[in-house]
């Protein structure tokens, strides 16, 4: 074998362990802090939509406003 | 719609304007978080804008109910009652009153540790009709420790203008979005975001004009009609923090670069704190930066007419920098022994934006000037939302 597939299949080796391995590291019954509603992205629901409708009409830059969109603040 | 000024003056198009904010505001409608279907409710809420010559409120009121353990069904209705006599408006036209009205219908499904969702939204007024239609998948992965997110929203508008009934074009958009949240610790998550747009037709204003020198009197100027692209393609990448304090109190931030094929680049970076007080008052507060490149044909004053094969002077498409401060109150009820009702919450959101532009020149402020040579032009405006939210 040659010194990169080595390499290479070491690598894989790596991660295919690695993603067996991969357990929920905050488990649920810690995350208490998580979910409190101040920790909400569109705490407000749709007000929180709105201010990006706002934003929108006078800025030339759109998209990527994430959770804190909710939309119909469904979170 | 009330008619707006006899048919021979030219009147601006809401400053509201941007239709394909449809598309975006429906796509961010579908985030529900993954794995849980969003609770019933109805979610009341009264905005209003007021600042730069424009005042525009209404309501918005959004049911959401569920079918069984799968399925979610939600519908809203939303307007806009505009009173313009914006910088854009009094420059080439006078003072107009529109209503923009919108109806959104969704449906969505849970199946195992994903949410699919689809929706449709029409917004609706005197010259300017959008459709949009909507899909996206979130999907948790590793114990609910990550949400993947994909959205999909294609929209259909026909742009008219009043006073010229001849006058039909269309405009086609396309949002492309996705989305990965991380919780990190405990007590602390992380998104991050990308969302590409692309347009397609008539992207620009029919109403709005821009200037060049009068060749006859270098004293003055001549307006001329805007010419946009045909197409517009976007990119947003954003990343986002959520921090739970030692104490009750949580700390968010946020920063979002923009570019575009218009040549425009923004950076937005924002802050916000919220604290409770006690356990059903919270209050918070939030600031905001905003700033971007102009788009490389815009232009406050051409040289001569149809200077460039493209042509604005939309200020929105300058070079400027924006700044909000903002606060709010909420107060939270649960187990609220009203019957049937599980939660309720009502908010007061109060945001004071401040906008200033570095080369869109104000031609309305009062005194003689050489074309070119005007104040710099900038504006205020006050935002309040007041927002009931009853779970049921």
């Amino acid at each position: 074998m040659t010194k990169p597939l080595i390499i290479a299949s070491l690598l894989a080796l790596l991660v295919v362990s690695g993603c067996s391995a991969i357990e929920p590291w905050v488990k649920p019954y810690e995350r208490a802090n998580l979910a409190d509603p101040i920790m909400s992205p569109s705490r407000h629901g749709y007000a929180d939509a709105y201010m990006h409708h706002v934003y929108q009409a006078r800025e030339s830059a759109r998209g990527a406003e994430g959770g804190s969109g909710g939309g119909c603040g469904c979170n | 719609m009330v008619p707006k000024a006899a048919p021979e003056v030219v009147v601006a198009v809401t400053d509201w304007g941007s239709r394909w904010l449809l598309l975006a505001m429906t796509l961010l409608a579908t985030t529900a978080s993954a794995a849980t279907l969003p609770v019933d409710k109805v979610d009341v809420l009264y905005h209003r804008y007021d600042g730069g010559g424009m005042v525009i409120d209404g309501p918005s009121v959004l049911v959401r109910k569920s079918a069984g353990p799968q399925l979610s069904f939600t519908g809203q209705y939303y307007v806009d009652s505009v009173s313009a006599a914006s910088v854009d408006v009094l420059a080439t036209a006078s003072k107009y009153t529109e209503e923009r009205t919108e109806y959104t219908a969704g449906v969505d499904y849970l199946y195992d540790k994903a949410i699919l969702s689809l929706g449709y939204t029409n917004s609706s007024e005197n010259d300017y009709e959008a459709n949009t239609l909507y899909l996206s998948v979130n999907q948790e992965f590793f114990g609910g420790l990550t949400t993947l997110k994909m959205g999909y929203a294609q929209g259909w508008d026909e742009v008219g203008m009043t006073g010229n009934d001849g006058f039909e074009e269309d405009a086609d958009r396309r949002n492309y979005q996705l989305g990965i949240s991380q919780v990190l610790t405990k007590n602390s998550l992380l998104g991050l975001d990308l969302e590409a747009v692309t347009d397609e037709g008539f992207l620009q204003n029919p109403y709005r004009q821009n200037r060049y020198l009068d060749p006859a009197d270098p004293g003055s100027f001549l307006y001329q009609p805007e010419r946009y692209p045909q197409t517009r393609t976007s990119l947003a990448v954003a990343g986002r923090a959520l921090y739970y304090l030692p104490y009750r109190a949580s700390l968010r931030g946020e920063y979002r670069f923009f570019n575009d094929s218009w040549g425009i680049q923004a950076h937005t970076v924002e802050m916000a704190y919220v604290h409770p007080l006690g356990p059903r008052w919270v209050v918070e507060g939030r600031v905001r930066y905003y700033t971007q490149d102009q788009a490389d044909f815009y232009s406050d004053l051409y040289t001569y007419e149809n200077a460039l094969t493209h042509l604005a002077r939309d200020k929105e498409l300058s070079r400027f920098s924006g700044t909000t401060l903002g606060a709010g109150v909420s107060y939270e009820w649960r187990q609220s022994g009203l019957p049937g009702v599980d939660r309720l919450q009502f908010s007061l959101l109060l945001d004071y934006l401040d906008f200033s532009y570095d080369n869109f020149r104000d031609v309305t402020a009062p005194g003689n000037y050489l074309p070119g040579e005007e104040p710099l032009y900038s504006f205020d405006a006050f935002v309040t939302r007041a927002s009931l939210i009853l779970e049921y």
